[in-house]
């Protein structure tokens, strides 16, 4: 990802060649994992707070970290579950309970090996760049479908029952808006998805492909299980759903990797509809200017709209039942991101919009 | 017409946008929130909270185990006993009030005669062995000792309503 050339030098010499990438890459993982896990834990003392504003709350304000208030609820709220035991019920899979935390966590953070966080730095520039994202969200599934049956009760069984045909339903929609953006861009690969958007704010997807980016995002917040289709763990009718059974680091786990695919889910939506990296300015100012370049920080600052939308969906509407859910799913979206697919198809046919100067 | 109007609305999240703007007005708006210990509400000065047993400025009793608070009590939460003290007048020699019992509901210091069981404004008070729920009388006129000032107060304030 990054070259880091002297280090690299540096350790080659001490150590076999053979070796110094493989390290250099394990210590880069390791340095984005870390950062990663500290957004997610400022995001859920975001949550708190946003929700808090909205309801005329002020939010987590006790726990200062040099004079912010709140600033440091995430890690007593990490350290409050580390000191939590860890029970497995008598009746439950002990195998399968132990295992599905990582499987729900793993896929979360492995996405982000094909995440370009600015131009030529992602961990692997594969070429499936978007099947490989497609196949690992569809993966988390499984932590959460392990979890509700090994725990062995009916509320954490009804809650995976129910998320693994949430899933089922949504992740057809969300394919169909990735087929939307294959087509605009050519290319599977992330950062040529990028790449192809280049031009002003318009020349994004986000305005050719709009209905295909609301039904993304729409099926991202289901595919997260958040609010407003979060039945997978309705409080009000299966206590918790998949997670019932998970206590201290075990649930913190689950927490971790719905917290972490919302932020992926947003990273998704900037990359695929909002130019990623490019910036707003492109096009206007050259290309090396302060404002005009290509960057990490534009991403960032556009990853935080959707993050926030979330959280802004979660404070504004109730939950949805689950035959509605089903519903939107089958005969809204899915028909929606059809139409749209269609249109797009004849879009590129004849050369409308920006698809003029292609061949 | 009815029909293209709703299905544009739908498909469009016309009233979905509408409720997001609701509560993005909301995130901007006055928050109303107290920080509690820091910070209080203003208290009535006839807030119910708890129980306190006042003696006359002289230092006598006031209480003269008449029992109309024990027979008005809804939840049975006062247990009084009295016998003729060495004054040869009436007093109680057991005045007890469960406070798990006690809905605080103001009846006993209602029914009074004169005035001896009142509720205090206290309410941040706790417990932490069984049996301290109990209040005695010892107690009571303990509480009624400490907080004449401001129960007289909170009574005087509250005179002219009575």
């Amino acid at each position: 990802m990054w070259e880091w050339s002297p280090l690299r030098d540096w350790l080659s010499e001490r150590i076999t060649p053979y070796w110094t990438y493989p390290l250099l890459t394990a210590v880069q993982g390791l340095i984005v994992v870390v950062c990663i896990i500290l957004v997610m834990a400022y995001y859920t003392l975001a949550e708190r707070k946003v929700i808090g504003w909205i309801q005329a709350r002020k939010g987590p304000n006790r726990v200062n970290l040099l004079w912010i208030p709140g600033a440091a609820q995430p890690f007593a709220d990490v350290f409050k579950l580390m000191f939590k035991e860890i029970i497995i019920p008598a009746d439950a899979n002990g195998f399968l309970f132990r295992l599905a935390p990582f499987l729900s966590l793993i896929p979360a953070i492995a996405i982000w090996a094909v995440i370009p966080f600015a131009p030529q730095h992602a961990f692997s520039n594969i070429d499936a760049g978007l099947l490989y994202i497609l196949s690992l969200t569809s993966m988390g599934v499984y932590g959460v479908i392990l979890a509700g049956w090994a725990a062995n009760s009916k509320y954490a069984f009804l809650g995976a029952m129910r998320s693994a045909a949430q899933i089922v339903a949504y992740e057809i929609a969300m394919g169909f808006a990735m087929v939307g953006v294959l087509m605009a861009a050519g290319s599977l690969n992330i950062g040529d998805i990028i790449q192809a958007q280049h031009g002003r704010g318009l020349a994004w997807n986000w305005f050719w492909l709009f209905p295909l980016l609301v039904v993304y995002f729409i099926s991202g917040v289901a595919e997260t299980n958040r609010a407003p289709f979060d039945v997978a763990e309705g409080e009000s009718e299966i206590v918790a759903g998949f997670h019932v059974d998970y206590s201290g680091m075990a649930f913190a786990l689950f927490f971790i990797a719905e917290y972490v695919n919302m932020i992926l889910i947003s990273v998704l939506t900037v990359v695929f509809f909002f130019g990623g990296w490019l910036s707003p300015f492109d096009g206007w100012l050259p290309e090396d200017s302060l404002l005009g370049a290509p960057g990490f920080f534009w991403l960032g600052l556009k990853t935080l709209f959707p993050m926030f939308s979330f959280l802004w969906l979660r404070a504004t509407f109730p939950r949805y039942r689950y035959d509605q859910i089903m519903r939107l799913g089958w005969k809204a979206l899915i028909p929606v991101t059809l139409v749209w697919l269609l249109v797009e198809g004849f879009m590129v046919y004849f050369h409308v919009g920006p698809w003029k100067g292609h061949p | 017409m009815q029909d293209t109007r709703s299905f544009f609305k739908t498909y469009l999240l016309w009233e979905l946008g509408q409720g997001l703007m609701v509560t993005l007005k909301g995130l901007f708006a006055h928050k109303v929130t107290i920080n509690y210990p820091e910070e209080k509400t203003p208290q009535s000065p006839r807030f119910r909270g708890l129980h306190a047993l006042r003696r006359y400025p002289n230092g006598e009793e006031r209480c003269i185990a008449c029992k109309l608070c024990e027979a008005v009590c809804p939840a049975l939460a006062i247990t009084i006993e009295s016998d003729v003290s060495s004054d040869g007048t009436r007093r109680t020699t057991r005045y007890d009030i469960d406070l798990f019992k006690c809905i605080y509901c103001g009846f006993c210091e209602e029914a009074c005669p004169v005035d001896a069981i009142v509720e205090t404004r206290l309410h941040e008070y706790h417990m932490e062995n069984r049996g301290e729920n109990i209040m005695s009388k010892d107690k009571l006129l303990g509480i009624g000792e400490r907080y004449e000032a401001l129960i007289a107060a909170d009574r005087a304030a509250d005179a002219r309503y009575r």
